[in-house]
């Protein structure tokens, strides 16, 4: 008995190079190997450090950068500034990462509902989310903020109710397209029903258009972070935050003029990997 | 009647964005009631910290209003609205639209100034950016907006600072002054660190609108008779983008207003968002609530109004 051997040539794939590929979305690879360098730097470094973030050394406080032992000086209460930079890089990347994913997931389903079903439902959905987006958003979170208590939990639920308008707005705009669209009325031809339509022909086309905007919010949402411990109103000491540094900084602009800087720098490294992350995520996520 | 009336107005733009201006202003009122009376949270008990005494939160409960039952809260506040009177502040011991008053000409100002700084920089960033599609200088302009959409604005105001005030001497370090010189020289660092923030995102829309302005038919007639490109960029290209820019302004708006509440921070000017920040801390309820209320309608009523500057500049939105 000889079985049959079918042999299927693979489809030609044009062959390029492994390095022409990974500079096909240069921003993409730019933003991802940053972001790496980033994960690593407050993840990993610390472990090598000789200090902690808050171990006090009051004999040597506001060392200048390239001191001996503190590469990037010390604070005004002789804790190691680069310490203090990476540990806070911890705080800041997981609260923001954090305080996006319920606005991302309910602003997602929010908005594919509205459009998908329309009428009433949408009606009400889009006249929340025109109220909502009059607030500044600034505004809105230091209003919620003071309600809730400052501190993370307050973050989250202020970005929870504040953060989810802007993508339902943009998920439902795609939507009403999708739902006009020849393969879902190919499915309820097919006798689909409006559950597994949604998720299996909606969502698959919206949640892209959710994911490119994540990118953008998450650095806004960072921002906001940063700036709501710079107020006193974010996270709370002793824990190590970006905004409260820059804030203590600012007492010592005169002499140490690093202290404020530094942590800014450091946000803006963050912001500028995720937004070429979310650059190069448009472009390849874009429909051909 | 009612109908014909309501039909007659639902006619024109101005009628049927007036309308829905209503209706959001209706809507931010009883939003901020619910955000600020409903949302699970013990106002009292997290200014006053965790170890506070029950009896101290239920005093501070009462004084806010907040002991009792939400529709009666409701009832008081609408109540002080209708009347004109959005309550009185604990801390300054007075009425709450008269302490804004006093504090918002720094505030408009600041807008108006960093709104004005913001066009005069993006339009012609855009122009560039939209003629040189492409090229090195399209390019740098966009990676420049990346950059700076990533920086805090609170921190480009503190870089200033030291820049500027520490290290130049040639601007004040913060403050609002006495005289209109000194109102001016100290409004222009929190203008510009204001106007960065939504630079990058007006430079990004108004830049797309120049691609297709650029490669529309009437540019190429214009390049056709022998218009110098200088030319078509300033009269056709530029003359385009006012409008949009009016709308994105109007856009972005409240993002400007919600900033002027950190960069009022940075450099100590007394006004309307440096209240919202005092009053916080101050635990003054009735402050942060009227301040939360007047700069939501104040973000509404500029639109309205931005919305109707660009439908009488430009008929085709109106027939929309």
């Amino acid at each position: 008995m000889s079985a049959t051997v079918i042999e299927i040539d693979p489809p030609r794939v044009r062959t390029t190079s492994r390095w022409s590929r990974l500079w096909a979305y240069p921003s993409l690879t730019i933003g991802v190997a940053l972001f790496i360098v980033i994960l690593l730097a407050i993840f990993v470094v610390p472990l090598f450090l000789s200090y902690g973030p808050d171990s006090l050394d009051l004999t040597s406080i506001l060392k200048p950068p390239f001191s001996a032992h503190h590469l990037l000086g010390t604070d005004e209460l002789g804790r190691d500034e680069l310490t203090r930079l990476l540990y806070a890089g911890r705080t800041d990347l997981k609260v923001g990462v954090l305080a996006v994913i319920f606005p991302f997931c309910f602003g997602t389903a929010v908005g594919t509902l509205a459009g998908f079903y329309g009428g009433k439902l949408d009606w009400i959905v889009m006249r929340i989310v025109d109220v909502l987006v009059a607030f500044p958003f600034y505004v809105l979170v230091i209003g919620l903020v003071f309600v809730v208590g400052a501190g993370t939990r307050g973050i989250y639920i202020a970005f929870g109710i504040a953060d989810w308008v802007i993508y339902a707005r943009t998920v439902r705009a795609t939507t009403l397209v999708v739902r006009e669209a020849e393969y879902v009325a190919a499915a309820r031809v097919g006798g689909l029903s409006d559950l597994r339509i949604l998720i299996r022909h909606v969502l698959p086309n919206t949640i892209t258009q959710a994911i490119v905007y994540s990118m953008t919010d998450i650095v806004l949402v960072i921002i906001a972070v940063v700036t709501l411990g710079y107020l006193g109103l974010g996270v709370q000491p002793p824990t190590p935050d970006w905004g409260a540094m820059i804030y203590d900084g600012q007492n010592f602009i005169t002499s140490n003029w690093e202290l404020s800087t530094l942590p800014g720098i450091a946000v803006a490294i963050t912001a500028l990997s995720l937004s070429l992350i979310g650059d190069g995520l448009a472009d390849l996520l874009r429909p051909r | 009647m009612i109908e014909r009336a309501v039909h007659s107005i639902y006619d024109s733009y101005t009628g049927r964005r007036l309308l829905a201006a209503v209706f959001v202003v209706i809507g931010v009122v009883i939003a901020a009631f619910i955000l600020l009376h409903v949302v699970p949270g013990d106002p009292a008990r997290a200014v006053l910290g965790e170890h506070a005494s029950a009896g101290a939160v239920l005093a501070l409960d009462k004084q806010w209003g907040l002991n009792q039952s939400l529709p009666d809260q409701f009832g008081h506040y609408i109540h002080d609205l209708v009347t004109g009177q959005l309550g009185s502040s604990y801390f300054y011991h007075e009425n709450v639209i008269s302490l804004i008053g006093q504090r918002i000409a720094p505030t408009a100002w600041l807008v108006l100034f960093a709104s004005a700084l913001a066009v005069l920089i993006s339009v012609p960033l855009a122009a560039i950016a939209a003629s040189r599609h492409d090229r090195f200088a399209d390019h740098a302009i966009r990676a420049g907006g990346v950059v700076g959409l990533g920086m805090p604005a609170f921190w480009i105001g503190i870089v200033f600072i030291e820049i500027f005030a520490q290290h130049l001497h040639v601007l004040p370090t913060g403050g609002w002054g006495n005289s209109d010189w000194q109102h001016f020289e100290g409004l222009i660092m929190p203008a510009l660190t204001a106007a960065l923030a939504i630079i990058p995102i007006l430079v990004r829309s108004l830049r797309v609108g120049m691609l297709e302005v650029l490669e529309s038919d009437f540019v190429a007639s214009a390049r056709a008779r022998g218009l110098s490109e200088r030319r078509v960029l300033l009269v056709h290209v530029a003359r385009n983008a006012v409008i949009p820019t009016i709308t994105l302004l109007g856009l972005n708006i409240a993002y400007l207003v919600g900033s002027t509440v950190i960069v009022e921070q940075v450099f100590a000017l007394n006004g309307v968002g440096y209240l919202l920040v005092d009053s916080i801390t101050n635990r003054d309820y009735p402050v942060v609530q009227g301040l939360v209320l007047f700069m939501a309608t104040a973000v509404v009523l500029i639109n309205l109004a931005t919305d109707l500057i660009s439908a009488r500049l430009d008929p085709r939105i109106r027939l929309r």
